[in-house]
């Protein structure tokens, strides 16, 4: 799994890339309220805001970490944002893109670099 | 943690106990602890949340006698102060010349003496302005060596009531001087959630032993500042500096039940207050916009800022969000703001501009949950 400094998770499956925020993220955010996701078969490029998430505190906005196409979205954010709270390492990723550089994830944070900025 | 910030006497409670702090009105605050804002909102709504507001300022109105004090805070404000009993508590707001609200504030008959309450981020400025416009005639006493804390929910008056038997008795808006835990405190029945509940001036030295004896009743979480936003929110109270300022009368703010008969157009002293003539004419004629409440159509929130539009394409700005979030008890978004008086019972889809896009909101009767005091 790869890291970014805007407290993204990346993990590739094959050749497509699951995108969600850290743990450390989420904490920060507080109770999340509300998770705008983009359209599936977007077009994206890196540093695209596609994300908005809201918590009760304020919004902030997710990037898109890398060139190429979402291709699946996590529709149940949509009913549960607090999923995002709960469990945001695992079920609740927020897309599925399909990079059409896959050596852009390379650039990111190891597990070990990210934990070194966040401590 | 930015340098020179003032604590309150709790500071190294709020520490203790695992508070996130912030900074608000120069002072350095708890805003959420352990629990999150959702769950502190939604205990205190279930059971009992306490309070910080000792950043609140906290003065002493005192002239040769209740009518002399009462009569010259008249001046500064357009309530009926003259009339209100002993032991009773009022809200009000200081006006300025135009008609624009300076401040809003909780003013109480102590019978030798006023009792006010103000805003932490307008105190220092309202004591100037109250000096002006009251002394030499009436003392203005601001008191630094006492603690505030607010106790608010369903469980206050059972958990209160153990301090002090005498604490049932006690209706919304009523105040009394009570022993609580040895301390001679200054109680309310009143706060600012839309609960039941009081607010508790203790003196600084027993401020952190009342507190902590508050505390340990099982129905008690402390509640940070994030939980008081959005409780007052849904309880359609204003937040100055928000939803009421300088530039906004209380004609504008659909304040106006809080200007009593007596200080109205052929009412007993009608007038005679700054702004009087602006107030009076708006209280007549009414204004061009109005706060309203307002519930966005979708999951997404509406904040302070957000501008709001008669449909998806008109580029005529007719209102503005002035406060907004999640309001957890609804369960959906709500917010509150301004809107052309044209518009302000629509029933119909306004927009509101989110980044960019146009999303259907409408104006909605405040408050949001109803209101649990003692009347």
């Amino acid at each position: 799994m790869k890291f970014t400094e805007e407290h993204e998770w990346l993990r590739t499956e094959g050749d497509i890339v699951v995108v969600g925020i850290t743990e450390h993220a989420s904490t920060q955010l507080g109770d999340v309220v509300f998770v705008e996701l983009p359209e599936e078969g977007t077009t994206v490029s890196k540093d695209d805001e596609i994300v908005v998430i809201e918590s009760v505190k304020a919004a902030s906005d997710i990037l898109a970490p890398l060139d190429g196409e979402i291709i699946e979205i996590n529709e149940a954010l949509s009913d549960e944002p607090s999923k995002v709270n709960e469990d945001p390492m695992g079920e609740a990723w927020f897309f599925k893109m399909k990079p059409s550089d896959p050596s852009q994830v390379e650039e990111y944070m190891t597990e070990d670099e990210y934990n070194k900025l966040i401590s | 943690m930015a340098q020179g910030l003032k604590k309150t006497p709790l500071y190294e409670l709020h520490r203790e106990l695992g508070a996130k702090l912030t900074e608000f009105a120069g002072y350095e605050m708890p805003v959420q602890y352990a629990m999150g804002i959702l769950g502190e909102h939604q205990h205190t709504r279930k059971k009992a949340g306490l309070f910080d507001v000792s950043h609140m300022g906290q003065v002493i109105l005192r002239g040769r006698s209740y009518q002399e004090t009462a009569y010259a805070l008249e001046r500064a404000i357009p309530m009926d102060v003259l009339s209100l009993d002993v032991g009773r508590q009022r809200y009000g707001f200081l006006t300025n010349d135009n008609g624009g609200i300076l401040d809003d504030l909780m003013f109480s008959n102590r019978g030798d003496h006023i009792f006010v309450v103000l805003n932490a981020a307008c105190k220092d400025s309202d004591i100037v302005h109250l000096r002006t416009l009251l002394e030499p005639d009436i003392s203005i006493e601001e008191i630094e060596n006492r603690a505030l804390i607010a106790l608010q929910g369903p469980a206050s008056e059972a958990v209160l009531g153990e301090f002090n038997s005498q604490i049932a008795a006690m209706k919304f808006m009523d105040i009394e001087t009570l022993s609580i835990a040895g301390a001679e405190c200054w109680i309310s029945r009143s706060g600012y959630t839309g609960e039941d509940g009081f607010e508790i001036s203790i003196p600084s030295s027993a401020a952190e032993l009342v507190t902590r004896s508050i505390l340990s009743k099982e129905e008690v979480e402390f509640i940070g500042l994030g939980a008081r936003d959005s409780l007052r929110l849904e309880a359609g109270l204003c937040l100055y500096g928000h939803d009421i300022d300088e530039a906004t009368t209380p004609v504008d703010a659909s304040l106006t039940w809080a200007i009593q008969k007596a200080r109205r157009a052929h009412g007993e002293r009608a007038g005679g207050f700054m702004g009087s003539e602006v107030i009076s004419q708006q209280l007549e004629e009414g204004t061009d916009k109005k706060r309203v409440g307002f519930l966005p159509q979708t999951r997404a929130p509406m904040r302070e800022g957000v501008e709001i539009f008669a449909t998806e394409t008109s580029e005529k700005v007719i209102g503005k969000i002035t406060s907004g979030g999640f309001g957890p008890t609804v369960g959906y978004p709500i917010a509150m703001g301004y809107i052309a008086s044209e518009f302000a019972n629509s029933e119909d889809d306004l927009f509101g501009e989110l980044r960019g896009k146009r999303v259907p909101v409408k104006v909605a009767k405040i408050p949001f949950v109803p209101l649990n005091f003692k009347r």
